[in-house]
């Protein structure tokens, strides 16, 4: 029987207050002890995590593996291992594949597709309307139980308010919980750039931020009214995250999280007309990215999710406004926290909790800890250890990161999925 | 902010492709290179070999007659071999990408390209993917950049206005959609102007326009106090769809610039307009054909520019001096 001990790291697992050196012992695919050796343990595999740090397996809210119907940007093999070796054992998948996950036959396959790869916790996300179109409800309770964890609208807007609420009360109904970036059609229609100095200067179709702020209000007044449970994702503005504080200080049962480049990026960062600075919603300014920032160490913003998009080259190959927005970004999640943490706008405990804890909490899954008798999902890391985002070290199919060349400091050695190890840094 | 890819190690002009990034210097040599081709348009025999042997590609991937046959005109008086090809209905309407066609061409043993594109960035791109001996000549991106029209503009000032440096310029109309004002606004301040201001409907501003180094007027009356040079833009008919403006008639009257509106600014005003004109929407018949309007002095200008900075960019190459 394979039994696994992570041996003398520094132990970091919020949701159950600990911090400190210790042991992690693994059978059965399970956590079966944090404290002790338990009679009769026979490690099959010893990992010295001596220097390192042992947290819970990141869980992801928001991924994009491009299969089924775009395997030319990336297949889940490639981003699997990709995941893997960032420390990544749950990630949810975006409906907006093709087809569109909005019937039982797609999620199962994703299913499928998921085993395949060796990487099972993969789980769908299930379109919250027909085709994504935002005309029909899909068929949600068929959709939960063929596999799928929540429903969402992708990058989608929904224009019609009557239809959102219907989808949020048959949501309600099932107990689903919607995930949501909110994105008002008209205001943010065919816009590629922050709708600032940097998009007026080079003359770039833009976005106003109100395209966030006004569909966010909207939707809470909608929540209150369904009882919906909502989970707003990807928020890129200052007052998106007033508005989700003064939510939650009002009552409504709402989460809400951030893309991990958001916390680092703004539109001044931008390389003029570089398409790998082509994302939605856009880089906004310095501004929005403290109150970023600041909501994530207050918990107004309880998760950070990678949003990886990877594209094959063709699709960043042309004139700014023309290109796929997108980053490739699992691999750069671990040291993008960590540079948070070094620059102290959140704490070392905060940083893993947003990876772990946090979005298991939102997904009512029980992980992102190293409860005894969870399954055994953990990640091992070198905080210390530089590297290169370069080919020797990439693993995602795509390419497409603004990051790309520059040396960071944290890498994961070890990962570990329902006990099983999927990862090590060779 | 990363290099300038317009410029070389040397800094000289490699590409030519936005205003905003060069300095004064830059601006007035290319100015006083067109000084001395201008001489050129009278002469019988209106050619220099200076450019003889080189071949350039006009790449129009969307409509233009002024701007394409300057273009033309301008390579053919520095011996170029010119070759003008409009793509809007050539092979990318077929799916072939904008590399694959630049590609092509480049096999071809092209040594310039002239680009104009419906998409903003688009010259930078080709630029960025092109080989290295290629210069690439922007001749309007999208609402990006129109560079070479805002140095024609500057030119004809110049020769009217001798300086920069006590002019208040206005700038009438669409700024939202214009690539021309963005270049000419980036000119303007680089080359010293006393005021530059924007008189449009906020419909037609873009969001941060201040922070391109304007002031910002919505009215046309009180906006044309002590200006000495008028530009107007062009307006396009789809902007009443897009609920951008009510009717050209209400534009007319708030916007318009008549005789009447004309006498507010300085006695010795002049206007310009990019061309083409949509006569009695942006401007009067009397306005734009009246003693005060160099627009066809601006046409003719076009010309010498664009032998300049072709002449410029070609430098670099060793083609010239």
């Amino acid at each position: 029987m394979n039994q696994i001990l992570i041996k003398q790291g520094q132990l970091i697992d919020p949701a159950n207050n600990i911090n400190r050196i210790g042991d992690v012992y693994i059978a059965e695919g399970k956590i079966v002890s944090v404290t002790h050796e338990p009679a009769g343990f026979k490690p099959t595999t010893v990992i010295d995590a001596t220097n390192k740090i042992i947290c819970p397996g990141f869980i992801d809210l928001s991924t994009r593996l491009r299969e089924p119907g775009q395997s030319r940007k990336a297949t889940f093999k490639s981003e699997a291992h990709a995941a893997a070796s960032a420390g990544v054992t749950t990630m949810c998948l975006q409906p907006d594949t093709n087809p569109v996950i909005d019937t039982p036959a797609v999620a199962e396959l994703i299913k499928e597709l998921a085993e395949k790869a060796l990487y099972p916790q993969i789980y769908p996300i299930a379109a919250l309307t027909r085709k994504l179109e935002g005309t029909e409800l899909s068929s949600m309770l068929s959709l939960k139980q063929a596999g799928c964890i929540a429903v969402g609208n992708a990058q989608q807007a929904v224009k019609n308010l009557l239809i959102l609420r219907r989808a949020m009360e048959y949501a309600a109904s099932h107990d689903l919980l919607v995930m949501f970036r909110p994105n008002d059609y008209w205001l943010g229609n065919n816009g590629c750039a922050h709708e600032g100095a940097v998009a007026t200067r080079y003359g770039l179709p833009s976005i106003p931020e109100e395209a966030e702020t006004i569909a966010l209000a909207q939707c809470l007044e909608l929540v209150e009214l369904t009882g919906c449970r909502m989970h707003f994702g990807q928020l890129s503005c200052k007052r998106s995250v007033i508005k989700i504080f003064q939510a939650k200080k009002y009552g409504l049962n709402i989460s809400a999280d951030v893309a991990i480049h958001q916390l680092h990026l703004t539109e001044n960062d931008m390389i003029p007309f570089d398409s790998s600075y082509h994302v939605l919603p856009p880089f906004r300014t310095e501004e929005d990215r403290e109150y970023l920032q600041q909501g994530l160490a207050s918990g107004t913003l309880n998760s950070i999710c990678s949003d990886h998009q990877p594209h094959d080259i063709d699709a960043k190959l042309g004139a700014f406004p023309e290109t796929e927005p997108g980053v490739s970004s699992l691999e750069t999640l671990l040291p993008l926290m960590l540079k948070l943490v070094e620059q102290g706008a959140i704490t070392l405990e905060q940083g893993i909790a947003a990876l772990s804890e946090n979005p298991a909490r939102v997904l009512h899954l029980n992980s992102g800890a190293l409860t005894v008798g969870f399954a055994a999902d953990v990640c091992v890391f070198d905080p210390e250890l530089s590297w290169q985002v370069n080919a020797d070290n990439w693993k995602s199919q795509g390419i497409n990161t603004p990051f790309w060349g520059q040396t960071f400091k944290g890498r994961v050695t070890h990962t570990i999925q329902a006990g099983k190890m999927i990862y090590s840094l060779q | 902010m990363i290099e300038n890819i317009q410029l070389n190690s040397e800094g000289k002009l490699k590409h030519f492709l936005s205003i905003d990034g060069l300095n004064k210097t830059l601006l007035t040599e290319i100015l006083d290179i067109a000084e001395s081709f201008i001489g050129m348009n009278d002469q019988q025999i209106k050619k220099v070999p200076l450019l003889r042997g080189k071949t350039i590609v006009n790449l129009f991937f969307e409509n233009s007659t002024r701007t394409r046959t300057t273009f033309e005109l301008a390579a053919k008086r520095l011996s170029v071999d010119v070759l003008s090809m409009s793509i809007a209905t050539s092979s990318t309407s077929k799916g072939e990408s904008l590399l694959d066609t630049i590609r092509n061409l480049e096999a071809m043993f092209v040594d310039m390209f002239v680009v104009r594109h419906a998409i903003s960035g688009a010259a930078h791109f080709i630029a960025q993917h092109t080989a290295p001996h290629i210069s690439v000549i922007n001749a309007g991106d999208g609402q990006h950049a129109h560079p070479t029209q805002a140095m024609l503009d500057m030119f004809t000032i110049r020769q009217v206005k001798q300086d920069f440096t006590n002019l208040r310029v206005a700038i009438i109309g669409d700024i939202l959609h214009s690539r021309v004002a963005r270049s000419q606004i980036q000119a303007l301040n680089i080359l010293g102007a006393a005021e530059v201001r924007v008189i449009a409907p906020k419909t037609l501003l873009p969001s941060h326009v201040e922070s391109l180094g304007v002031n910002v007027s919505h009215d046309l009356t009180s906006g044309l106090k002590d200006i000495d040079v008028i530009i107007m833009l062009r307006l396009q008919k789809e902007r009443m769809t897009s609920a951008l403006l009510p009717s050209e008639s209400e534009y007319f009257k708030c916007f318009g610039l008549t005789e009447a509106k004309l006498k507010i600014a300085k006695p010795d005003a002049i206007v310009m307009h990019p061309g083409p004109i949509n006569r009695g929407v942006e401007i009067d018949s009397k306005v734009a054909d009246g003693p005060q309007s160099v627009i066809l002095k601006q046409v003719s200008n076009g010309i010498a520019i664009r032998m300049a900075i072709m002449a410029m960019a070609m430098q670099k190459q060793g083609a010239v001096g």
